[in-house]
């Protein structure tokens, strides 16, 4: 398809394999935060065509494997209430919460849709007027425009059985709790380009200028990603051999203009505003999570009488104890084959942590693309 | 989760709140295109659940290959 080939072309790659090569002289840690790349590098082996000395981790990139387990519960306890119908994305119905998951919960009776758009689920509410559709909405800020447009047009058709469970997460916030972390060793961040088309890049510059991290806002296609790899480098390159500043560089152009979409902006910050939320593996980060503001508080569905959950319906007591290891993996510390139970006790079909069973987690890519031949072994 | 793919449009809606048709290859899907208001008929968009975030800048990707191009050749086209 028109602008997919021209990015996948072997010639140019090679070229920028060559590139990489030449310019890296030291060792550097880079982190990409979106599972549509994490996916892209491991199943075009970018990874292993890259220069000793440039590590790639993956970070919190996928919205559904941060979802924290409270929420998941509460979706679960939603979904079996009578008359409802939750409806999400495909990914979230294996996400393992407590004690069960909303695959689960749909085998028990529970009415669990999966819908492709914010909007259908509207659709579905206008068709089943004796349903209590319920969309439990997980996402960036790529996803978060699309919910706030389901969110407007249900108010505009005075929609009284549709509601939303907000889950939504912002990237920067998670990016802060990184770096401030005794344990971070990122040198560079290839930024998510979908999340940067809705938001731009002014959000990243004082992250980079704070931590003094470059920031390269990437693209999906094999030939953007190892691009964006080489600006990074060789930003960090020129800073260790001349002390250049680093810097925010936008290797996205055909779809990411410097300030975003305003309108999608607008759009979301009618319909949400910044909230505390918890992150699997990363924990209650500040201003990190989206809640609908006070104008939407009746389509809110935590705070709708009828969608209520006793807290003697959700599961009591901590996760079971699991050597999954997703949350050291979510953080970029530890890679997917690192865990006893990767491919084993752990696969797509009976996952153990979220970032296998999301078909962007950094787990399914590897047992994807990985573990037939090597499970996952650099 | 952040998949979006460029697909081009080839009928924008009658009624503004309602969908556009957009071309994947050979598939049509239903689009909205509010925060493309911009957008026009043969316009590519980047499409993310059904909904279109950005308006796909034609002639940035071809400058992004072009420089990319540029900087081969003066290595002297060595890989």
């Amino acid at each position: 398809m028109k602008f997919l080939a021209e990015f996948r072309d072997p010639e140019r790659v090679r070229h920028c394999v060559a590139e990489l090569r030449r310019v890296t002289t030291r060792r550097w840690t880079v982190m990409e935060i979106c599972g549509g790349q994490t996916h892209a590098i491991v199943r075009h082996g970018l990874d292993q065509l890259l220069p000793p000395g440039i590590k790639l981790v993956h970070g919190p990139g996928c919205p559904v494997c941060v979802t924290p387990i409270e929420e998941i519960d509460q979706a679960i306890a939603v979904s079996l209430l009578p008359g409802v119908a939750l409806c999400s994305f495909g990914d979230m119905l294996r996400v393992p919460g407590t004690s069960s998951d909303l695959l689960q919960a749909r085998a028990a009776g529970a009415d669990v849709r999966v819908v492709y758009s914010p909007l259908d689920a509207v659709e579905l509410a206008i068709q089943e007027p004796d349903r209590d559709v319920v969309f439990f909405a997980v996402g960036f800020e790529t996803t978060a425009p699309a919910s706030a447009a389901a969110i407007e047009r249900a108010t505009q058709l005075g929609l009284r059985n549709f509601s939303v469970l907000s889950s939504h997460v912002r990237v920067p916030p998670a990016m802060e709790a990184i770096l401030t972390s005794d344990e971070c060793e990122i040198d560079g961040f290839l930024a998510a380009g979908h999340v940067c088309s809705v938001m731009g890049s002014a959000e990243y510059q004082p992250l980079c200028e704070r931590y003094q991290v470059p920031i390269v806002i990437t693209g999906f296609e094999p030939l953007d990603i190892l691009q964006g790899l080489l600006a990074c480098v060789e930003q960090l390159e020129a800073r260790a051999a001349t002390g250049a500043p680093v810097r925010v560089e936008n290797q996205y152009t055909r779809a990411v203009r410097e300030s975003g979409n305003v309108h999608a902006q607008s759009l979301v910050s009618r319909v949400f505003r910044e909230a505390p939320r918890n992150w699997r593996g990363l924990g209650n980060i500040e201003g990190s999570g989206l809640e609908l503001r006070e104008d939407y508080a009746q389509l809110d569905a935590k705070r709708r009488p009828a969608l209520e959950v006793r807290t003697a319906d959700l599961p009591h007591g901590k996760e079971l104890a699991s050597p999954c290891i997703a949350g050291r993996v979510l953080r970029g510390l530890a890679r997917p084959a690192d865990c006893p139970c990767f491919a084993s006790e752990c696969t797509p079909e009976s996952p153990l942590g979220a970032p296998m069973v999301s078909s962007e987690g950094a787990c399914a890519a590897y047992f994807q693309h990985r573990a037939r031949s090597s499970h996952g072994a650099e | 989760m952040c998949l979006a793919i460029p697909g081009c449009i080839v009928e924008l809606a009658a009624d503004p709140l309602g969908p556009a048709k957009v071309r994947f290859g050979e598939v049509l899907r239903p689009v909205c295109l509010a925060c493309v208001p911009e957008a026009q008929i043969g316009d590519y968009v980047i499409v993310h659940a059904g909904f279109a975030i950005s308006l796909l800048d034609s002639a940035e990707a071809e400058r992004t290959l072009a420089l990319l191009d540029a900087a081969r050749d003066a290595r002297g086209g060595e890989t």
